[in-house]
């Protein structure tokens, strides 16, 4: 959380520097009153890095245009595109049903757009000999009905569970692709406050299994290979594998507007799924859409 | 004359009346607090049972039904007592001790020294002392007792008993270094030695003022947050092997669900309010802390004075 804040901080300091350069290069806005025009960017939090590095380029390209982003989860930005605290909502999963149905109510006209794709890699520790796992024996490790690493071809090793905080949209993801919808995660599974404690935890302890987001996996882990059943391929969690569709564990991420996007939150959207904006994507690891 | 003692009587009575406002105020404060957390909480129990909160052994908000979600203070509350018992155990007897070296023991030269850098512990922030605890203490205790993870209540403990030293040793120093010399002294002079002295004199005079230290201790190390999300490992769960295995896992804490959940619930939904009922308890406990900790003051200051 603090981290958070942090970068908040910074992202609001670059705001500030870019809106101290362009003061006296007064630009005309068209038929605007002159202000700078503004874009609030808000959600999820595996966005929010991308998202500020969006920012920061768009900004460089658009001087007369200040965008705000900050995290919060994808629950706080859908909520915030609700109440009209937002021009552009992250998020890691799709809207809900019933999400969409209660913005018809309130007149909002909810429309989606796929901005990125992130795929969730199983890591283990780097001396652990298994290299492989289906998606069923990760259901039944993260529901606590496999303890030992013996029981999927490894030592005789008991498994410590890491997971996201339930806040956060991978920890959702993660739920509902691999557990299913309404199973409960085994009680022992530990719940760390940042990807960061996942990777530490994960490389200290010998029986530690986590997943995290394919840009956080370091040399101090050991990603698995995936197989989405016992008859397919075991897949690589790789940009190539999450682009032919092969990796089991991705999914895409969105940008939501309330109601069709127009001026500046159109040229984010326009600019952001262009080549520029996927450069971007690719650069801090996540997957570039088709 | 007279009109400048008016003025002055004037003046007292203004002054009077705003100390007591002052005074009234912390406890009208103190009961909008709990009034307001009480109003944001109750509302769950018109969506979620009051009986399952207080029974229901898992905490699992996002949980879809019918399966979920679960609200179970028991594992929280658990886990809470766990690191804070555990916090107490390790840090009293070190930090009195210290105090009471500080206080009686340690020379001049000595003192000037220690009392500074003890309480230049206190203001480490507490993320720096969580980084410190995840990265060095987890790996130490699980090479230590041959644990599966550091992650757990012990970890949790280590690091709060550090936090809570600080405030210990100083305000037990200070009631330490209150007791009158004359006691000392009426002590020797009656031929007891230095340390029958100090046990049997100085520290039984000293003690409301110790017991006030431990409680402030305990406050500190019962509300600590930061520290226990990135050390404790955060698994709700329930004891099912014993003291010493539970204490060598890692456990939930009220304050690290809070902590880790608060910013990011939807506002007035069921999470939201079973948040704030983990508030609510987490009130009721520190309340009841102080009110048993007054009352063990004021009767050991009374027979004191008998």
């Amino acid at each position: 959380m603090r981290a958070k804040s942090i970068r908040f901080l910074a992202v609001a300091a670059t705001a500030a520097v870019v809106l101290a350069g362009c003061s006296s290069s007064k630009q005309d806005g068209g038929a605007g009153s002159g202000d700078k025009r503004t874009l609030i960017v808000k959600g999820s939090d595996t966005m929010v890095q991308l998202a500020q590095a969006w920012a920061e380029e768009f900004m460089k390209k658009h001087p007369d245009i200040m965008v705000t982003v900050t995290g919060g989860g994808s629950n706080t930005g859908i909520a915030a595109l609700m109440n009209n605290g937002t021009d552009i909502c992250n998020s890691s999963r799709a809207i809900k049903e019933e999400e969409l149905a209660s913005a018809k109510q309130k007149g909002i006209d909810v429309q989606e757009f796929v901005v990125a794709q992130d795929a969730l890699s199983v890591v283990v520790h780097p001396d652990n000999p298994i290299s492989e796992l289906t998606l069923a024996q990760l259901k039944d490790i993260y529901t606590g009905k496999i303890t030992n690493w013996s029981a999927v071809g490894g030592p005789d090793q008991r498994i410590v569970l890491n997971s996201r905080e339930t806040s956060s949209g991978t920890y959702v993801f993660f739920q509902e692709h691999v557990l299913g919808k309404g199973v409960p995660f085994a009680d022992n599974t530990m719940l760390q406050p940042a990807t960061s404690q996942i990777v530490q935890t994960v490389a200290q302890d010998k029986g530690g299994i986590g997943y995290v987001g394919l840009g956080y996996v370091t040399d101090k882990v050991k990603s698995l290979r995936l197989k989405k059943d016992d008859a397919s391929p075991a897949v690589e969690g790789t940009i190539e594998n999450v682009l032919n569709g092969a990796y089991p564990l991705a999914r895409p991420l969105y940008e939501y507007t309330a109601g069709a996007p127009s001026g500046v939150a159109q040229q984010w959207l326009d600019w952001v799924r262009g080549p520029e904006g996927q450069e971007i994507v690719k650069r801090l690891d996540f997957v570039p859409i088709k | 004359m007279k009109r400048s003692i008016r003025r002055g009587e004037r003046a007292e009575s203004v002054i009077e009346a705003a100390i007591r406002v002052s005074g009234v105020a912390s406890i009208v404060l103190v009961l909008l607090i709990f009034v307001f957390v009480l109003r944001e909480g109750l509302p769950l129990f018109r969506e979620y049972s009051f009986v399952k909160f207080l029974t229901e052994r898992g905490w699992q908000p996002t949980l879809s039904p019918p399966t979920g979600p679960w609200f179970g203070l028991l594992p929280n509350l658990w886990g809470s007592f766990l690191v804070t018992a555990g916090a107490v155990v390790l840090a009293v007897p070190l930090a009195v001790g210290a105090a009471v070296c500080l206080a009686e023991v340690a020379p001049r030269g000595l003192r000037d020294l220690l009392k500074p850098s003890i309480e230049l512990l206190a203001t480490v922030p507490s993320v720096a002392i969580g980084f410190v605890g995840a990265a060095a203490i987890n790996p130490l205790v699980k090479d230590l007792f041959n644990l599966d993870t550091g992650k757990s209540a012990l970890a949790g403990s280590i690091m709060l008993a550090f936090m809570a030293i600080p405030t210990i040793v100083t305000i037990s120093d200070d009631a330490l270094s209150a007791v009158p010399k004359t006691f000392r002294d009426g002590s020797l002079a009656l031929g007891a030695t230095k340390w029958q002295g100090i046990s049997r004199v100085v520290f039984p005079a000293a003690g409301p003022g110790i017991i006030a230290a431990i409680m402030l201790g305990i406050g500190r190390a019962i509300g600590e947050t930061m520290v226990v999300i990135m050390v404790t490992g955060n698994a709700g769960v329930l004891p099912d092997k014993g003291l010493w295995h539970a204490f060598t896992h890692s456990v939930r804490t009220i304050t690290g669900t809070i902590g880790a959940e608060a910013l990011e619930v939807g506002y007035g939904d069921a999470h939201y309010r079973a948040l704030f009922m983990l508030g609510v308890v987490l009130f009721l406990i520190t309340f009841a802390l102080n009110f048993v900790a007054d009352l063990a003051l004021n009767r050991r200051g009374r027979r004191a004075l008998q």
